[in-house]
């Protein structure tokens, strides 16, 4: 194996790869070859770096230069002063506006405030590894794990470790891993399965993906311990079709795992055999629901199943069947190598170990994160987060998706855990953060997942089919101004029923951004309502759009204009017609004067 | 349906498939996953196909297909305009974007354009929430967007479409 005096790291995450950081690999190869340092300077693409919001994100090792925001014409001057010269261009360096104004250059990974805070467990080797690469992994201690388990702990062992880890479930039900183990490993049958829920769905939550992405063996590892632990010889992993890169990025590597005879027949020489197969999803969020995912797999219309019998004892194909979320699973081989000990010291008394969060909408620090059970919500959001872009005032961060709540102000000051953000009237879900500021119209977002929800009921049972969409017609009404006091006491009695009847999770979390919001912004309902307003300014129907004297005349707005409706002459005052117009806002994006307002 | 999917080289690839997935359990979802990248969609024809090969009811595999919104009956536009409406988008103003494509390509969501060229949708989180809000016209990703980048954009798909195949 050759030594190489550099490595670039750049980030092949779905983000940064969105935003080109293929085309910047490409560069970063064709240079490094151009000058003949290709046999000193390896450039390396990875998983996930986790600060989305710099990307595309390269790091330059063994300094650690952190470049953000790169463009592809940065890399010429990246490849001819660091690595032709080995002098850093600090002109590219990622701006920590989070630490002291005399550290705020971060010349070296490492010291960026946003990752000193976190506690890697689950995205230990996202962003540092070649994913593609089994030998990388293995050199992070990749299947050592298994090892150990498959060579000096029996079964029993195994569960042992994992209940005593306090490990929950990280897909959002928060059931204890261990148990849920151990039911499918006291059922008898000769055929037992392994699943994992990789058809992550909640919009906003991406971490899954980006452990798929960054550290896939670490999934095939954990697999298949979980296999020796329940007695399964046999893993299925539904994974969304949206995600492409982590599809493939999983099948190299359970390629890799069968010609290095880490997964197949008789594993590191033992009895023991497991094998792996990956299922597509096809685009429904109902899939997710364990049961539902069963289907699914067996090429049923993707509905979920009364439960019991509970997968542990009926699940695909009928045989027990474990199903674990990838973030749950990624945990374990760690939990294996520190001792369960180790993971249950970090968290809180119900909630253990780190859970990895994305952090997305109002916010400075988009992206990533990964935390201690217990963290503050403040920490997260001020600390980590980096507050709110522009000076907004914060108004509420939404956790767990179409089936979780908001949190607002008053709260930030607990500990997150299961049973906390539960007792708010939210839930952990499967990670999603997404903060507010006070420009978002609660009753528009309570609108909006209501929307998601319809759409992806599967129609199997009344209450959910029926009731979100009843739900849906009446947030539309008191959106569009035409809402009654009273729609606010349906809301609550169709909420209500819908969560105590509805077959699955879907049904049962589906009016919680209701209720949540209700129970924190009933004032911003009632202006609604009653007032006829939209305090945040969001909602089309209760706006109108005006020129005021600040304007110049430059025209720019009647051009971008896709219905025509603005009038006026160059230099001369402009006008839109309210009749006509479609508020999209293209007008007031567009103006350099600043003379479009919203009443 | 403005261009020709059922052609028999089609065909051929799908019987590929069908013979690749055949004894594998629960068969289907790989095989209309396949055939919908082969085809662009899974029409009629090809349900019977694949129902008459897997000896499964027709009925069955419609409602699988119809099930998913991956799958469709009619294959989408030369263009396809998806505007992200995960939550992170969608608190960055996401919706007025799409609004306004609607608007400016008169595609309704979830519709093609009569001449085959466009089809717009509302995607779920595509995960690039540190770019929002976002959008894709098909590969390519277009982040960080305001609501006056939208005509720029959907200019550059209306006069180059004669030199570039979708």
């Amino acid at each position: 194996m050759s030594l190489f005096r550099s490595h670039v790291l750049i980030c092949g995450g779905t983000g940064c790869t969105s935003s080109s950081s293929d085309k910047i690999e490409e560069r970063f190869k064709e240079l490094v070859a151009e000058q003949g340092l290709d046999q000193e300077v390896m450039v390396v693409r990875t998983g996930c770096f986790g600060l989305c919001e710099e990307g595309p994100i390269c790091i330059v090792h063994p300094e650690g230069s952190f470049y953000s925001r790169v463009k592809i014409e940065d890399v010429d001057t990246i490849v001819s002063e660091h690595l032709m010269k080995g002098r850093v261009v600090t002109s590219l360096l990622y701006r920590d506006k989070l630490a002291p104004p005399e550290h705020q250059l971060a010349t070296s990974f490492s010291e960026v405030t946003f990752y000193k805070m976190q506690h890697r467990v689950a995205l230990k080797n996202c962003g540092v590894i070649n994913p593609e690469v089994i030998e990388e992994y293995i050199a992070y201690d990749g299947y050592k794990a298994l090892g150990k388990v498959l060579t000096e702990m029996q079964p029993a062992d195994v569960l042992d470790a994992v209940k005593k880890s306090g490990l929950r479930g990280r897909g959002g039900g928060g059931f204890p891993t261990g148990i849920k183990w151990e039911f499918a490993a006291k059922t008898e049958g000769p055929i037992k399965y392994i699943g994992c829920n990789a058809d992550e769905g909640d919009p906003g939550a991406f971490m899954d993906r980006s452990i798929l992405e960054g550290d896939p063996h670490c999934l095939i590892e954990a697999m298949a311990i979980a296999g020796y632990a329940t007695g399964a010889e046999k893993g299925y992993v539904y994974i969304r079709a949206e995600y492409p890169i982590a599809v493939k990025r999983l099948k190299i590597a359970i390629e890799q795992a069968k010609e290095h005879g880490l997964l197949g027949r008789n594993i590191f020489g033992t009895d023991f055999s497991f094998d792996m197969e990956i299922r597509l999803g096809a685009g429904a969020f109902v899939c997710g629901e364990e049961t539902a995912l069963i289907a699914s797999i067996e090429g049923e219309r993707g509905m979920p199943r009364p439960k019991p019998p509970f997968p542990a004892h009926k699940g695909i194909f009928g045989k027990p069947t474990v199903i674990n979320n990838v973030e749950t699973f990624a945990n374990v081989p760690q939990i294996i190598l520190k001792g369960p000990e180790w993971y249950a010291s970090m968290g809180t008394e119900k909630s253990k170990g780190t859970k990895v969060f994305a952090l997305g909408g109002k916010i400075n620090n988009s992206g990533l994160i990964e935390i201690e059970m217990g963290t503050k919500l403040r920490h997260v959001i001020e600390d980590i987060g980096g507050g709110i872009p522009k000076g907004k005032k914060f108004k509420a961060v939404q956790t767990g998706g179409p089936s979780g709540g908001c949190i607002t102000a008053d709260h930030l000051d607990i500990p997150i855990d299961y049973d906390n953000l539960i007792s708010l009237g939210s839930m952990m879900g499967s990670g999603g953060m997404i903060v507010m500021d006070e420009d978002n119209c609660m009753v528009d977002i309570a609108r909006f997942f209501l929307d998601f929800t319809v759409d992806e009921s599967c129609g199997k049972c009344v209450p959910c089919r029926e009731g979100t969409r009843r739900m849906l017609e009446i947030l539309d009404r008191i959106t569009e101004g035409k809402g009654e006091m009273e729609d606010i006491d349906k809301l609550e009695r169709l909420a209500k029923n819908i969560k105590s009847s509805s077959l699955c999770g879907l049904g049962q979390t589906a009016p919680n951004p209701v209720l949540s919001t209700l129970r924190y912004f009933r004032t911003e309902y009632e202006a609604h309502i009653v007032g006829k307003t939209c305090p945040a300014g969001v909602c089309q129907a209760l706006l109108t759009y005006v020129i005021t004297d600040a304007c110049k005349g430059c025209t720019l707005c009647k051009k971008v204009c896709p219905v025509g409706c603005i009038t006026g002459e160059v230099k001369g005052l402009h006008h839109i017609d309210p009749d006509a117009c479609i508020k999209c806002g293209a007008c007031m994006s567009k103006c350099p004067f600043n003379a479009i307002i919203k009443k | 349906m403005a261009k020709n999917i059922l052609t028999e080289e089609n065909f051929q690839k799908l019987h590929t498939v069908i013979e690749h997935y055949r004894h594998i359990q629960g068969p289907l979802m790989p095989i209309l996953n396949e055939a919908q990248v082969i085809f662009g969609a899974i029409p009629y024809e090809v349900q019977k196909v694949i129902s008459d090969e897997l000896n499964i009811p027709l009925a069955e595999i419609y409602g699988v297909v119809t099930f998913y919104s991956q799958f469709t009956l009619e294959p989408k536009g030369d263009y396809l305009i998806a505007v992200c409406l995960g939550t992170a988008c969608y608190v960055k103003g996401a919706q007025k974007l799409l609004d306004q494509i609607v608007t400016r390509l008169g595609v309704k969501v979830g519709e093609t354009s009569p001449d085959g060229r466009y089809s717009v949708e509302a995607t779920r989180c595509i995960g690039a929430c540190g770019l929002a809000p976002v959008l894709t016209v098909n590969n390519a990703v277009y982040g960080r967007l305001v609501e006056g980048d939208i005509q720029g954009i959907l200019e550059k798909y209306s006069k180059t479409s004669e030199e570039v195949s979708a």
